[in-house]
């Protein structure tokens, strides 16, 4: 391997690379998704298969191919797991969709022998139900901007020299030769770029705090701790384009002067750690990452912390004492990370996408930069979209596109027989937005406005059959289980309102629950220690602002949706009932009594509701009242 | 003598992370995988090698999800509970878990093969509902396929054994 010694070197480097990946994407490769998504369907397997069967071919001399070729290469998540696993074939661009393993040697004699599509493995566009040669081709994609997920199937995931191909690590050589830190500074805030971890802070001013902070040592930090439910952009930045991350702490740390960097990423993401593991160890080969980098006087170290499972550790001052090996404890701002975070030092700490934006935006400069997005919030946010839509996962669009654009021309719609009802935006600490608000313009302003925050990015869809008021408990439950229990009002709080959403869910809500669970909520919000939280509750004011109406349902005894077990009853149509005696048989609490021949019945005090008679009965004699 | 052997690990585990307080939850994580869980012993090993009070150790392993004080199964199950799993029907996973091995969250079976534990989002979301065993995902599940798992591995074993 080579060791690159002076910036020149790097710049050549660079270029040869270029030319090497021109040549990759006009020859025969066959490019295998190894995101999460993919692998868990067996991805792993049918590149394997891939590589075994050139070395076959190899053997018996029926290579059609140039030999010491390796053409078999891993690429990231493409956004689309629901599809998976993906296998792309270049130079015709051809996406194949839910490979299976006795695939394989088709498209081996179809495509790569003969140049044609095997038409069976094509993506089915929702949007026109045809089959589409290239994913330029399909709506989905055409309806997105992608920016920081550039060149979206066609890189790989592992291999530095791909990246530098693509004209990486050309930003942080730029800022290397310049050696203007405040000049960095200055083009990402011209560039208006907020934070992406959720709260939307100016990147450019924590930059210029941070850097104009006193302290010996300073370390930059990215948090990659995703603890969102329904959110999973960061794992798939991390598994896709490592090293833009990698370039952009870099990038950090020569501008505010560290030289040490922290990546925290999750222990439950294996993937994401192994892949970024390897981006930094060839870095490292390759003389990107070290001692007097390049001949400069820049020093840089970096390690990866794993993080154990507390959704707290998202929060930076949590996250940083993590990192110093402590429990997860968030402790009052300020002083901010900025002025004193690690060890005392002055710390930089960014989310993981807010990395990947900054060498892009010192490539493009500002202006190019601001062109996307909307002014208070320029750029492009990926977002994970999962319930009942024909197509989830990860997407990638500019600020200000409506929820509508993104359900309806991008994840193609609500799947067959479900409705839309209403949208949860930010996770645990996000809300969810009627169906009123599906054409409000996604930026930080505006769902602030609208009591929601653009959080983590995760944006679950949720059908008529959905109670909002369980899914209010739902995200109580996880966040009174991950309050790290240093403030009173969060700890306890969030337990009394999770114990009265539950009381509303089993039926037994009252108007003096609901006038206590809105001051509660509004208590938690004002009086907590730290973001988690201060946010908690926007489940529940959100749910109160928008569904009012089924909460005053549950306490009428009804639950409109359906979904709230306790307002079930299952009773015998006697009408119906052939009196075969199956949902006898099928119920665990022996509730269903009657003989043979006759019409059987239930005795409500020992149903436990759990529907296994309904499922069983063949003449749909068991009814739900 | 095999606490001796035990502690020879606990002292690779310590030298590869440079007996450093602030690495303390990367040994945990490792002696983890080492043990299946974090045994009282060890923590108190721990407590010495890196000038920690045992106390605050706990501190730590209590704190963090991924720890467990208890022993695990050779086989861990974590269900995903995330939105889009607890959307799709995590918890009738759970229920046919419960039904085949007759443990609870949190548990481990009486032969030490399985454990099962209820975890936030696995990041999965587009396979909801889903589950991790030993950081192999599986995705789209149903009640039917989780129990078609879990009696593969039971056979697994059971021709492990007799091999």
């Amino acid at each position: 391997m080579k060791v690159l010694k002076t910036i020149d070197e790097a710049l050549q480097y660079i270029e040869e690379k270029k030319i090497e990946r021109k040549k990759k994407l006009e020859d025969i490769n066959i490019f295998v998704c190894i995101g999460t998504g993919c692998a868990a369907k067996g991805s792993v397997k049918i590149y394997d298969a891939f590589k075994d069967l050139f070395k076959e071919t190899k053997r018996a001399k029926v290579y059609p191919l140039e030999e010491n070729n390796n053409r078999i290469k891993k690429t990231g998540c493409c956004g689309r797991c629901s599809s998976g696993p993906w296998v792309i074939v270049m130079p015709y661009g051809y996406f194949y969709c839910e490979v299976r393993l006795e695939d394989v040697k088709e498209i081996y004699e179809e495509t790569i022998l003969k140049g044609k599509a095997v038409e069976r493995l094509l993506f089915v566009d929702p949007a026109t139900s045809q089959r589409v040669e290239k994913l330029e081709d399909a709506k989905f994609f055409k309806a997105q901007s992608f920016y920081i997920m550039e060149d979206i199937g066609k890189c790989e995931c592992d291999s530095i020299d791909d990246y530098m191909g693509r004209g990486g690590y050309l930003s942080f050589l730029k800022v290397l030769v310049e050696n203007k830190p405040d000049k960095v500074i200055q083009i990402i805030k011209d560039s208006g770029l907020r934070g992406r971890g959720g709260a939307g802070f100016p990147t450019g001013i924590k930059w210029e705090i941070t850097k104009n902070s006193k302290g010996d040592r300073k370390f930059v930090v990215c948090n990659g701790d995703e603890g969102d439910p329904g959110a999973f952009m960061n794992r798939t930045l991390l598994e896709r384009d490592p090293h833009a991350v990698l370039e952009g702490m870099l990038i950090g740390a020569y501008t505010i002067g560290a030289n040490k960097g922290y990546a925290y990423i999750r222990a439950e993401y294996p993937v994401a750690v192994e892949m970024f593991r390897k981006a930094i160890e060839d870095a490292k080969n390759l003389g990107l990452i070290g001692e007097n980098i390049l001949g400069t006087s820049f020093s840089f170290d970096i390690e990866i912390k794993e993080g154990a499972g507390a959704f707290v550790c998202g929060e930076e001052t949590a996250l940083l004492a993590s990192i110093e090996g402590k429990r997860g404890i968030p402790r009052p701002r300020p002083p901010y990370p900025a002025q004193a975070g690690l060890w005392g030092c002055p710390t930089l700490i960014n989310n993981v996408e807010t990395y990947a934006n900054i060498p892009k935006i010192i490539r493009d400069g500002a202006e190019a930069y601001r062109k996307r997005g909307v002014p208070n919030s320029p750029g492009t946010k990926m977002f994970s979209v999962t319930g009942p839509v024909k197509l989830t996962g990860i997407i990638e669009v500019e600020f200000g596109t409506t929820l509508r654009e993104i359900i309806y021309d991008i994840c193609g719609g609500l799947s067959d027989g479900d409705e839309l009802k209403a949208v949860q935006i930010g996770g645990p600490s996000g809300a969810c937005l009627s169906e009123a608000l599906l054409d409000l313009p996604l930026d930080y302003d505006s769902l602030k406005t609208a009591g929601a925050m653009v959080g983590s990015g995760g944006i679950v869809v949720l059908s008529k059959k959905t109670c909002m008021v369980e899914v209010a408990r739902f995200f109580l439950d996880f966040t009174k289980r991950e309050s790290c229990g240093k403030c009173i009002p969060c700890r306890e709080g969030l337990m009394q309102a999770y114990h009265i959403l539950e009381k509303f869910t089993q039926a037994k809500g009252s108007w003096e629950d609901l006038e206590n669970l809105e001051f509660l909520a509004d208590l938690i919000k004002k009086a907590s220690a730290c973001g988690l939280g201060q946010t908690a509750p926007n489940p529940i004011l959100s749910t109160l602002r928008f569904f009012k109406d089924e909460y005053i349902a549950h306490i009428d005894g009804v639950c409109p949706s359906g979904m709230c077990t306790a307002f079930k009853k299952y009773s015998i149509n006697p009408d119906l009932c052939k009196g075969c005696g199956l949902c006898a048989r099928s119920c665990p609490k022996g509730a269903i009594l009657g003989e043979r021949g006759r019409p059987y019945r239930i005795e409500q005090e020992k149903c436990i509701k759990c529907g296994a008679c309904f499922d069983k009965c063949k003449f749909k004699a068991i009814e739900i009242i | 003598m095999k606490l001796k052997r035990n502690f020879a690990k606990v002292e690779e585990i310590l030298k590869k992370h440079n007996y450093r307080q602030d690495n303390l939850i990367k040994i945990l994580l490792d002696i983890q995988k080492e043990y299946r869980y974090l045994p009282e012993d060890v923590i108190n090993y721990i407590g010495v090698a890196l000038d920690i009070p045992p106390a605050k150790i706990y501190g730590v392993a209590t704190f963090y999800a991924q720890f467990s004080l208890k022993p695990k199964g050779k086989y861990t199950i974590s269900v995903c509970d995330g939105t889009a799993c607890h959307m799709a029907g995590s918890t009738s996973l759970i229920e046919s878990i419960r039904e085949e091995l007759k443990i609870s969250p949190g548990n481990v079976t009486e032969d030490l093969l399985f454990s099962l534990d209820q975890v936030g989002c696995l990041g999965a979301c587009a396979l909801a509902p889903a589950m991790v065993i030993n950081e192999e995902v599986y995705g789209n599940l149903t009640p039917e396929k989780v129990k078609e798992i879990i009696k593969n591995l039971k056979e697994r074993e059971r021709k492990n054994e007799s091999a």
